[in-house]
């Protein structure tokens, strides 16, 4: 039994259909990226495992449980954190609040895991009381880092963490995400610098037109030259 | 408290901004000294009133993203369940403590706040959960809003008539406070509940799971909903919230006047939306903040203008709130 399986998925909003038959698989602890052009459907498949787009054909299994038709309020209690690629603070709420939204659905005392995420992220530590909507782009990011993490999650889908951030930013992001996976928390990542997320990753899946086009090792895709062509920039 | 406020606003403590500050107050007290204290006075009670209305109808904005047309008409079904309470129900009473009204009212307050809460929840299973689900346009659901303003109005109609009617009252001396202000005993009832409901908020909104849920949700309604906040129970607290805030309003609005009338509710509908627009949508606080200004503006106007344009004082500031600064006085970029 793999920890996510998500079979023969076929999804969209609406009469759109984005998604068209997509599998994949994710062991325990592993870090997979999903790489794939702008519009093939990448997180399309992010929300439709974690409950935002309910899928037309398919199964999406975590743990052994089909969580296919669950809404998202649902899917998060099984240990499953989603963090958009955009809009993933909440702008009007303090940063020390976000965290606490991270933890919405825990029972139990969750201080201690504030304070490990706090020493993770000793900038947001600082600004605790500060509004999220303050923080520029990069810091925004490593908030919504920090607020899946607030989860205690047994998996975590990152939708495009280093999107338009400054080089260093995209550094220190991957770098936190390493952190995170050493802990054991497995990773799903869309990435557009697939080629840094890649060297992250155990494997690597490539999607195309809302459809599976190849899986491979991570470092085997870096090598692949028609992957490099298409997908990493030459 | 001050320092989490002073988070709230989009306003930082440099230099610029106390110097802005100073002469913002400066112009206020040349305004004062121009303008009639009373009208003042008079405006902030107005306002707190206003202030109750717009606090929930900012609220289901935030949430619900559509124009609740009908909460007027919520603060009119409030007033005159008091009155039908105070009326047949209540034993008959009058002049309790420096005010006009009789102890029944503290009886019929609560139940009243409660009767319109069912109503409100009542009408979201009926009606706007519906429409949520079928993930209809909020401009629909904002029209079905006013169909149910109509609506509203009508059934008080049908059931109280269209005339004014009073709740039973002792009429009582004026307070005499400095700067020739005089103010019935009522307003003391008026500002004191007022103050009370606006803390409650403010300790529900910063201190609670579901407080902070609700502006969490009012955020971000997506990442609410994968951070495992159950959308639809904040979506009644948010009409719990505001349905009983509105009662109040009504009651308040009620004893404000003197008096009660079928359309109270929905002749005050601008000035609420004008102090939500200017406080930014969505914003409890700045919601606050409008309906003092707005309810100041509209009272001091009438220094200059008949009192029959007040209402088109709260419209021009919504305007040039709009074409000015869309984002409203507290507007913070997402």
């Amino acid at each position: 039994m793999s920890l996510l399986e998500v079979n023969g998925v076929v999804a969209g909003y609406g009469e759109t259909e984005i998604l068209h038959g997509v599998s994949i698989v994710l062991e325990k602890g592993e870090i997979v990226t999903v790489i794939g052009p702008n519009g093939s459907g990448k997180s399309t498949l992010l929300k439709t495992i974690v409950g935002l787009v309910q899928p037309k054909k398919g199964q999406v299994s975590f743990q052994g449980d089909d969580i296919t038709s669950m809404a998202p309020e649902s899917i998060v209690r099984k240990g499953i954190c989603y963090v958009p690629q955009s809009s993933n603070v909440f702008p009007s709420l303090s940063i020390h609040e976000n965290l606490e939204m991270g933890a919405f659905v825990r029972t139990d005392d969750f201080r201690p895991r504030l304070a490990e995420v706090y020493g993770l992220f000793p900038d947001l530590a600082e600004r605790r009381r500060e509004m999220a909507g303050r923080l520029s782009g990069g810091q925004r990011q490593m908030l919504a880092l920090a607020r899946g993490l607030m989860l205690d999650p047994v998996l975590m889908l990152l939708d495009e963490p280093s999107a338009g951030l400054a080089p260093k930013m995209v550094a220190s992001v991957l770098e936190k995400i390493l952190w995170i996976n050493s802990t054991g928390v497995a990773i799903l990542l869309v990435e557009q610098n697939a080629r840094e997320a890649l060297k992250l990753s155990s494997r690597g899946y490539v999607l195309a037109s809302g459809q599976n086009q190849l899986e491979d090792r991570g470092q085997d895709l870096l090598e692949n030259p028609e992957i490099a062509r298409l997908y990493l920039g030459g | 408290m001050l320092e989490q406020i002073t988070h709230c606003l989009p306003l930082r403590l440099t230099a610029r901004n106390v110097v802005l500050a100073g002469l913002l107050v400066l112009l206020v007290l040349a305004l004062l000294s121009v303008v009639k204290m009373e009208l003042v006075v008079n405006g902030l009670f107005l306002g707190a009133i206003l202030a109750l209305g717009a606090i929930g109808l900012t609220l289901v904005y935030g949430i619900l993203k559509f124009a609740h047309i009908a909460h007027g008409d919520f603060m009119t079904w409030g007033a005159y369940i008091v009155f039908f309470l105070l009326g047949s129900v209540l034993p008959h009473s009058t002049g309790f403590g420096p005010f006009t009204f009789g102890y029944s009212l503290f009886i019929a307050l609560p139940l009243t706040m409660m009767a319109v809460v069912a109503t409100a929840i009542i009408l979201d299973k009926a009606i706007y959960q519906r429409l949520r689900r079928r993930a209809v346009n909020t401009v629909v659901i904002a029209m079905t809003s006013l169909g149910v303003a109509i609506a509203l109005r009508g059934l008080v109609q049908v059931i109280w008539g269209g005339g004014t009617e009073q709740y039973p009252r002792l009429s009582k001396p004026f307070y005499q406070l400095p700067m020739g202000v005089k103010i019935p005993p009522d307003w003391i009832f008026i500002g004191a509940l007022t103050l009370i409901l606006v803390l409650a908020l403010y300790q529900f909104l910063t201190r609670t799971k579901m407080g902070k849920a609700m502006r969490a949700t009012s955020d971000n309604l997506e990442l609410a909903r994968v951070s495992g906040i159950n959308t639809e129970r904040v979506v009644w607290w948010t009409w719990a919230i505001g349905a009983a805030l509105a009662a109040t309003a009504g009651v308040l609005l009620a004893v404000f006047q003197a008096q009660l009338f079928p359309v109270m509710g929905w002749k005050i509908l601008i000035p609420l939306f004008a102090a939500v627009i200017l406080g930014s949508i969505g914003n409890p606080y700045g919601a606050l903040a409008g309906a003092l200004i707005i309810g100041v503006a509209a009272e001091v106007s009438t220094q200059w203008i008949t009192p029959a344009y007040k209402p088109a004082i709260a419209f021009a500031i919504m305007i040039v709130t709009l074409l000015l600064r869309p984002r409203g006085l507290f507007g913070v970029r997402d």
